[in-house]
């Protein structure tokens, strides 16, 4: 309770969460939620400045700047894995005191394994491709590769900068010693066991979720209107990220199948009169060019739809959590209520009972008040994220396009030339 | 793709071809009066020593400008494929249309009727008439069972439309034959001796309908016949090694050994890449009603508002992908496996020399058996016998000067036949590619057309 009033009196409630992102869209390149880093004398600066790749791991050196009194130093750097992320983020969501909140969702869990199994189909298919065109599917996959892993570490950047940006979650013990504490953390790498706890406790949320969802009647009308509006916005969300997920691949091998149509050509201007082999040798560059920036507008696509899409799906599971967790707060509620009831007829322990109803009312009362709040913000922070990322992707693939469209004007003007 | 489209890009085409046809064509003539190969002494006397001064004066602008000026062209469009009758027997007509200047035609504008089997039959004949002297007969396009039978059980064109992917489907293969007979035909107007061949212009002028050309069924005994045929000369054409004397052509047939593979793989490319972006495409679709759904659960009225053009938008996206597709398909893709078409003629009228260089050689040999027979006959002193020795190897004599001349005429009539090849091959490549590059380029024009309008639309979101 104690906690409940020095949060409130700490938040700023009156900030208004849209002006946020603003401050440090430079930073990051997208996706910022409600972070409030302008605070000169009293900031928490986090960036991950360097990640190592090694075996199944990823490192990520988290480097942190500071000037809040509560850190030892000024700036300081330590070295945490993915598991690490999660048990942060799963200290957050444990925190009652955070009920009302919005977690930040924990990054996604490094996934190379696209990558991994197309490196492996080059290598059987190897024999099938010239030198020239297998050095450039790899190339390809290495790129690729690439900017899955600069993804990565993206995701998780923002998952820290988040909280360091917020009122609240920013002065979080366990914050602090994930940035500060030099030795690994206790989240050892996920085992069986782990994996089990997990399933188990997203079995229980959603258990909860369809369980309450029946069984308690919420009073509340916004309350229930968010709920139906965040269920079937998740599951549109979630289909409209497979299904620009399976656009974007498609386009990547759109982009490679130009390999092949490009060596093809060149091995048939080998075979050619010199004006026909120049003919043919500018064509087969012209269809790499136009590979690189199919290539280009595949990636952009899937950092800017998908990536948004899937930040957003993220984020609307975290909003839904939130939900449930109010919902076992009203039936804690209730239950009080009812041993208020029942104190009152034996006359027994009134005062306790009274007391505990108060409680339990005022940290349901307050739950909501917050809840309310961060839910206002997502959809706020979500508009705001969507019109960006759309105005991104537009102005890109129409960028991409003039580049072609100028790429094959240029080679039709060489073409015609060269007679 | 559309027929507009096609059209006015086969008409410049055939339009840049006519020059160096037209030279070709000025050559051919004198040649053509020469022709059959029967009066093969007086060709080889002035053809002989002709070659050289024709490959100089090609090249010479006076006879360019003499060309041009009796511009002889025929251009010949395929159009509305109609189904005629119903179930098994039925079949597809097209209406052949020809616009000419030459004089041996009576109009300079007429169309007929023709069905596929006329095609077909067309073709036969030009192959028995001018495969032996060495000319290169434009490939018909092949018959495909599959898809005239699918073709033949759906009702009528008008239902067709109706039942959506299926008719789709149909309609392609209708179009892409459609295109094929047309390249093929052209093919023969743009060839200076086949053009005016009797049967070709019965075939474009006739009102009759032409006698059915049974041979050219898949299924009749003259196919079987034709099969069987068709094995024997593959048999000869693996087991019999001929010697190759003259260099031009050692070269010439790795050459087309070599292109044919080349060609073969890139049709493969140009295939994969049509058949990827077809499904990217489909996958367009997919996010095109992933983003409706999306934009009809988004309480925020302007972002649904934009997610609902997105939604459009990517349904533009996926019609642009199928015409893109379709571009890599039509344009690149038939092109390279028509010329892989080409190149099977071609090879057709090599070993159409090889047998003619057989049969020479099967002629010396019999000449110099003679040769010998006469002179053991003169050894064992038998008159009457050195007598009919002496006829016989006069007459083989005779066969062996033919043979020879025959040999000399159809390496000669390959060689100018694969040059003029040559040119318009290349000069076709040429087009293909420009014109899938302008193709595409009008599709990236569409897709920033297409952005450009999405673009305020997020920009309104608020």
């Amino acid at each position: 309770m104690m906690d409940c009033v020095e949060e409130t009196n700490q938040d700023p409630l009156s900030v208004p969460a849209t002006i946020a992102p603003a401050s440090i869209e430079t930073k990051v390149e997208k996706k910022k939620p409600n972070e409030n880093v302008s605070l000169a004398d009293n900031s928490l600066m986090v960036d991950i400045s360097d990640a190592l790749s090694e075996k199944e791991k990823v490192k990520f050196t988290v480097h942190t700047k500071t000037t809040l009194p509560e850190f030892q130093k000024s700036e300081f750097v330590v070295v945490r894995q993915h598991e690490e992320f999660v048990w942060l983020h799963d200290r957050y969501e444990e925190n009652e005191e955070y009920a009302g909140y919005i977690i930040p969702p924990a990054p996604p869990r490094p996934d190379f394994d696209a990558s991994r199994e197309k490196l492996q189909r080059l290598g059987e298919g190897e024999g099938a491709l010239t030198r020239e065109e297998f050095l450039k599917m790899k190339e390809e996959l290495e790129d690729e590769y690439l900017a899955t892993f600069k993804k990565t570490v993206a995701m998780h950047e923002v998952f820290l900068q988040r909280l360091a940006a917020h009122p609240v979650f920013r002065n979080d013990s366990h914050l602090r010693v994930f940035l500060e504490y030099e030795q690994d953390l206790c989240a050892k790498p996920r085992g069986k066991m782990d994996l089990i706890g997990g399933l188990m406790r997203s079995m229980t949320t959603t258990t909860d979720e369809l369980y309450l969802g029946a069984t308690v009647r919420d009073v509340n009308d916004f309350f229930e209107q968010e709920t139906s509006f965040l269920q079937e916005y998740y599951s549109h969300l979630k289909d409209a990220v497979a299904k620009v997920d399976r656009m974007t691949s498609k386009h990547k091998e759109v982009a490679d199948a130009h390999i092949k149509l490009s060596s093809c050509i060149t091995q048939l201007a080998t075979r050619e009169q010199p004006p026909t082999e120049r003919f043919l040798t500018k064509a087969a560059e012209t269809f790499d060019k136009c590979r690189k920036i199919e290539g280009r507008m595949a990636s952009d696509q899937d950092l800017k739809l998908a990536d948004t899409l899937r930040y957003y799906m993220r984020d609307a599971h975290a909003a839904k959590a939130v939900l449930v967790r109010r919902l076992r707060c009203l039936v804690a509620y209730e239950a009080a209520n009812r041993n208020l009831e029942k104190a009152r007829a034996k006359n027994k322990d009134v005062h306790a009972a009274e007391q505990q109803q108060a409680d339990a009312c005022a940290r349901f009362e307050q739950l909501s008040a917050r809840a309310r709040e961060e839910l206002l913000d997502f959809r706020t922070r979500r508009v705001a994220a969507f019109k960006k990322s759309l105005i991104d992707l537009a102005e890109l693939e129409i960028k991409h396009a003039r580049a072609q469209q100028e790429q094959f004007r240029k080679s039709l003007q060489l073409l015609r030339e060269c007679a | 793709m559309s027929e507009e489209a096609d059209t006015p890009w086969f008409s410049t085409e055939i339009n840049n071809e006519n020059r160096d046809e037209d030279d070709l064509f000025a050559s051919a003539v004198q040649e053509v009066s020469l022709d059959p190969e029967i009066n093969g002494t007086q060709e080889k006397a002035i053809i002989g020593d002709a070659p050289p001064s024709i490959t100089t004066t090609l090249s010479s602008p006076v006879m360019e400008e003499i060309a041009t000026e009796r511009a002889n062209n025929i251009i010949v469009t395929v159009t509305e494929p109609q189904k005629i009758g119903e179930g098994m027997s039925s079949y597809v007509a097209y209406r052949v249309l020809t616009k000419t200047n030459m004089p041996i035609f009576s109009k300079h504008e007429f169309a007929v009727l023709r069905r596929f089997s006329d095609f077909l039959g067309l073709h036969e004949k030009l192959n028995e008439k001018y495969l032996r002297s060495g000319r290169i007969i434009p490939p018909a396009p092949e018959k495909s069972i599959v898809g005239t039978t699918k073709l033949k059980m759906t009702s009528t064109p008008s239902t067709e439309s109706a039942n959506g992917s299926s008719s789709n489907v149909q309609s392609q293969f209708v179009e892409r034959r459609r295109a094929a007979l047309e390249r093929f035909l052209n093919r023969v107007a743009q060839h200076p001796v086949l053009c005016i061949d009797p049967d070709f212009r019965e075939f474009l002028e006739s009102d009759t309908e032409l006698p059915k050309a049974t041979s050219t069924s898949a299924l009749s005994g003259a196919g079987v016949l034709r099969l069987f045929n068709k094995v024997g000369e593959t048999v000869n054409k693996i087991t019999y090694r001929m010697e190759e004397s003259d260099p031009w052509f050692e070269e010439r047939s790795t050459r087309v050994d070599e292109l044919e593979t080349c060609l073969r793989r890139l049709a493969g490319a140009c295939e994969a890449l049509a058949h990827e972006r077809r499904e990217l495409s489909a996958r367009a679709h997919d996010t095109a009603r992933a983003c409706a759904a999306l934009s009809g659960a988004d309480p925020h009225a302007p972002l649904s508002r934009a997610l609902s053009h997105a939604a459009d938008l990517h349904e533009k996206v996926e019609q642009l992908r199928m015409e893109q597709a379709d571009t890599d398909y039509f344009v690149l893709t038939e092109h390279i496996k028509d010329y892989l078409g080409l190149i099977g003629a071609i090879k057709e009228v090599f070993h159409e020399r090889v047998k003619v260089f057989q049969h020479w050689q099967h002629s010396q040999m019999q000449l110099t058996k003679r040769r010998e027979n006469k002179a053991k006959a003169e050894l064992a002193n038998r008159p009457e016998k050195v007598e009919q020795a002496s006829n016989e190897i006069i007459e083989w004599q005779a066969k062996v000067e033919r043979g020879q001349q025959e040999f000399d005429s159809i390496s000669r009539v390959i060689k100018k036949e694969v040059e003029r090849w040559e040119e318009v091959r290349l000069a076709e490549m040429r087009a293909t590619v420009l014109r899938y590059l302008e193709e595409h380029a009008k599709h990236q024009a569409q897709s920033i057309r297409y952005w450009d309008a999405f673009l305020p639309e997020a920009r309104a979101i608020k």
